[in-house]
């Protein structure tokens, strides 16, 4: 059991790097998701939404060569007589943000022009049959993300490189596993949770599931997507018009 | 793609595999038909009839001291866990306190998903950050929080799939929720607390589908309607009588009954003359609609703080030779009663603890006032006292004995003292103070308890509903905030103040099991099966607490 432990620990510490420094991947997770909730109704989804400054490029007006301690302090304390409020928030999510901006930083941007998102409302509930495996707003599978709120969760050069190249980046919260009973039962799904004993996932038929590890003869983590590409599926038109579907697909506000 | 692959080694163990007969939508029919699948606890209280007694015969009066501990669920949150657990198929729906739903697989407690909600600063609730619980209907889960708000969630995965602002309802003025909320058909019906902030109370039905309020019924009359009357001046417009206790509901009248709070301020009557209504009352309603078929009120023009918000408990007796859809109520108030719950006629009152605030009922039930008795600038002891006879603690019947299981406040006064009361919006509206004369210990939540048995103590009570005399009770040295569960073996489940989980034989009282859970259990215990295996789950402190049958 103690070596299983390790193997473990060894898959949980992946990392992504940067010019700088190695961000954990749930940092970046997080620090993505904070970003696109606090601040790209300023900053846009890329972080290019002010002029002059580009914090998906680490572009900063009043901070280049900035370290990462002092851009968590810009967050929360903000730039003085500018539009860059204070934030209520904490060093260790400030801290994830600068993680996820450090981190795009390093990736490239879409260059594809704007699609129309009915056209691509109607490929997402169409050709592209995306409810099979995802849901929004209660309709469709559990079985993939939910993608209510996807247009302020991921920015664009990330729904393409998802839809063309799924595998290439799968969320720590969204990786699947796989489990064998001893007596040969195999069930696949979403990983939810797991310790030493025990192993949770909501499986393929929507059940949440929790197995004993002593009833199992193999744990397998699937690090590929069990999303097919849509590469040669779709055409550059398809794609933009699905991509700006999602994109407007934003975080509902409080009534 | 690499697919790490761990092979595990193939130790020969007995397997407890976590059997999974499916999870199901829990459409509405499966929660009036409970006793149909007593491996789940779909709602508050068990049942639409809120009897708090499970089917379940597992654990029996002979084998219960084989009970071991099975798992435990640490809240992040040092507020009293007063929610009780509902179960689905295998996997348990729980609250930590005051507004994160937690799923965890029922029967290794391990977590499935979190839900964690952070309500506005503004919430004021009286009495604690508090929550008591989710409802399900289908796939969702309905959770009201304490800045009055309405959330629904998947129960797969605990995403939001609506919150809402109810109308009128404002945590700055005092409105909060705290209630588990009863599902009846396709609405999700709540109330609102707030009865110590001049709020004016209300139970509202929303559409589960989209969170759209479906109708409203005020708990204080408004101008032109019948009751207002019973209020002086425009002392209705903040007069409380909240709602804090998950209500019942009976299929064959389509009745939903409630219990409403105390009216305010509530220790200060004279700007409020009359009766009150429909505060210290429960109300039926119908279920469609909100109308209001009876009413009964139980303490007219309360000066004690005497909240009706017992959970309203429903049973089929045989009264005087015919058999009768009653409603069984031990009130606040000290007093005992059995009600007609289809013509809301009064059967039966009888006090349950000592009562010197009345001599007697008349042939409706309206309580005799005892002159003098009420509270006065200079103080004027009461029994029972502030907390009551009982408060919103769940009370349990059991078809099997035919008793009625009250967690009682035995023996005890406080002493009221009636001070001004002027209304500020948001502020707290009591109009007094409430003084214990009893010992500091562990009934005020301090370790140490010297008390004496004259002083007060708690206690379960077994009542016979037909005569309204007890049976047997079972003391403790401390008061108790602890629900009780009956079950069909003939076990009854307890707790109390003194961190003691307990098991009763429920036909004599005598004690049969015990555990300490090392904190106040501050609600009911609530009993389900997984795989053939039966789990009694009980709150105590920060932390829940489930056990089975030693394997």
């Amino acid at each position: 059991m103690r070596v299983l432990i390790c193997i473990l620990a060894f898959l949980f510490v992946p990392g992504r790097l940067s010019a700088q420094h190695e961000y954990p991947a749930t940092d970046v997770e997080n620090g993505g998701r904070l970003f696109q909730g606090t601040c790209a109704a300023c900053h846009g989804p890329d972080g290019d939404g002010v002029a002059g400054v580009d914090l998906g490029r680490g572009q900063f007006r009043r901070a280049a060569n900035a370290t990462d301690e002092e851009l968590v302090r810009i967050i929360r304390t903000g730039i003085p007589n500018t539009g860059m409020p204070p934030n209520n928030i904490s060093e260790i999510n400030a801290g994830n943000i600068v993680a996820y901006l450090r981190t795009i930083a390093t990736e490239t941007r879409s260059a594809s022009a704007p699609g129309d998102a009915g056209r691509g409302k109607a490929i997402y509930e169409g050709k592209g049959a995306c409810a099979s495996c995802h849901r929004i707003k209660g309709a469709g599978s559990r079985i993939g993300p939910d993608l209510t709120e996807i247009g302020g969760q991921r920015r664009v050069a990330e729904l393409e490189k998802s839809i063309l190249d799924p595998a290439a980046q799968v969320l720590p919260s969204q990786r699947s596993v796989r489990v064998v009973t001893r007596d040969g039962v195999t069930t696949t799904g979403r990983l939810l949770n797991h310790d030493a004993f025990t192993v949770q996932m909501l499986d393929s038929k929507e059940q949440l599931r929790s197995f004993q590890k002593s009833s199992l003869r193999e744990v397998t983590f699937i690090d590929n997507s069990p999303m097919p590409s849509y590469r040669d599926k779709l055409s550059a038109e398809e794609l933009s018009d699905l991509v700006s579907y999602l994109v407007s697909l934003k975080v509902q506000v409080k009534p | 793609m690499t697919a790490y692959r761990l092979l595990l080694p193939a130790i020969p163990v007995i397997v407890i595999t976590a059997v999974v007969s499916g999870q199901t939508p829990v459409t509405f029919d499966r929660i009036l038909r409970a006793g149909q699948e007593p491996q789940n606890w779909l709602t508050y209280s068990g049942s639409v009839l809120s009897q708090r007694h499970t089917p379940l015969t597992q654990i029996t009066p002979d084998n219960v001291k084989n009970l071991e501990l099975q798992w435990v669920f640490q809240a992040r949150s040092l507020e009293k866990y007063e929610a009780t657990s509902i179960v689905a198929d295998g996997v348990l729906y729980t609250v930590q306190a005051p507004d994160d739903v937690v799923a965890l697989d029922a029967a290794t407690g391990r977590v499935f998903w979190t839900f964690n909600y952070t309500p506005s600063s503004q919430a004021r609730p009286c009495c604690g950050r508090v929550n008591r619980g989710v409802a399900i209907l289908g796939d969702t889960l309905f959770m009201a929080t304490i800045d009055a708000r309405l959330i629904a969630l998947d129960a797969k995965t605990g995403r939001p799939l609506w919150n809402i602002a109810v109308d009128g309802a404002k945590p700055e003025s005092g409105y909060a929720f705290t209630v588990a909320p009863l599902v009846v058909k396709d609405k999700v019906i709540i109330g609102t607390a707030g009865g110590e902030y001049g709020i004016r109370g209300f139970i509202a039905a929303f559409d589960a589908k989209t969170g759209k309020e479906a109708w409203r019924f005020y708990t204080i009359p408004g101008k032109g309607e019948p009751g207002n009357e019973t209020w002086a001046g425009d002392s209705w417009k903040t007069g409380g009588a909240s709602v804090w206790v998950t209500g019942s509901y009976d299929p064959d009248s389509n009745l939903t009954y409630w219990g409403i709070g105390n009216p305010g301020p509530d220790w200060n009557g004279d700007n409020r003359g009359g009766d009150n209504l429909y505060s210290n009352s429960v109300v039926a309603l119908d279920a469609d609609t909100g109308k209001l078929k009876w009413h009964f009120q139980f303490s007219p023009h309360d000066e004690f703080d005497f909240d009706s918000t017992q959970v309203p408990v429903l049973a089929d007796i045989n009264w005087k030779g015919r058999p009768t859809k009653v409603m069984l109520w031990a009130n606040r108030n000290g007093i005992f009663y059995v009600l007609d719950r289809t013509s809301g006629d009064f059967l039966l009152g009888k006090p349950f603890v000592e009562v010197n605030w009345t001599d007697k009922l008349d042939e409706k039930g309206r309580p005799n006032r005892v002159p003098g008795k009420v509270p006065t600038r200079e103080g004027s002891l009461i029994a029972p006292g502030n907390q009551g006879g009982t408060n919103w603690y769940s009370p349990s019947f059991s078809p099997q004995t035919g008793l009625f299981y009250i967690p009682s406040w035995v023996n005890y006064t406080s002493n009221y003292v009636k001070q001004d009361a002027e209304y500020v919006e948001g502020r707290t509206f009591g109009g007094g103070a409430p003084r214990g004369t009893i010992l500091p210990g562990v009934r005020s939540g301090q370790f140490l308890n010297y008390a004496k048995e004259d002083e007060g103590y708690g206690a379960v009570r077994a009542i016979d509903p037909k005569t309204g005399d007890m049976k047997w009770e079972f003391k403790m040295t401390d008061f108790t905030d602890a629900g009780i569960l009956t079950t069909a073996s003939n076990v009854l489940f307890s707790g109390g103040r003194e961190g003691y989980f307990y098991a009763l034989d429920a036909r004599t009282g005598s004690l049969l099991w015990k555990a300490t859970v090392g904190g106040r259990v501050v609600s009911g215990p609530m009993s389900y099966a997984v795989g053939g295996r039966q789990y009694v789950a009980v709150a105590a402190g920060s932390a829940l607490f489930v056990y089975a049958l030693r394997q």
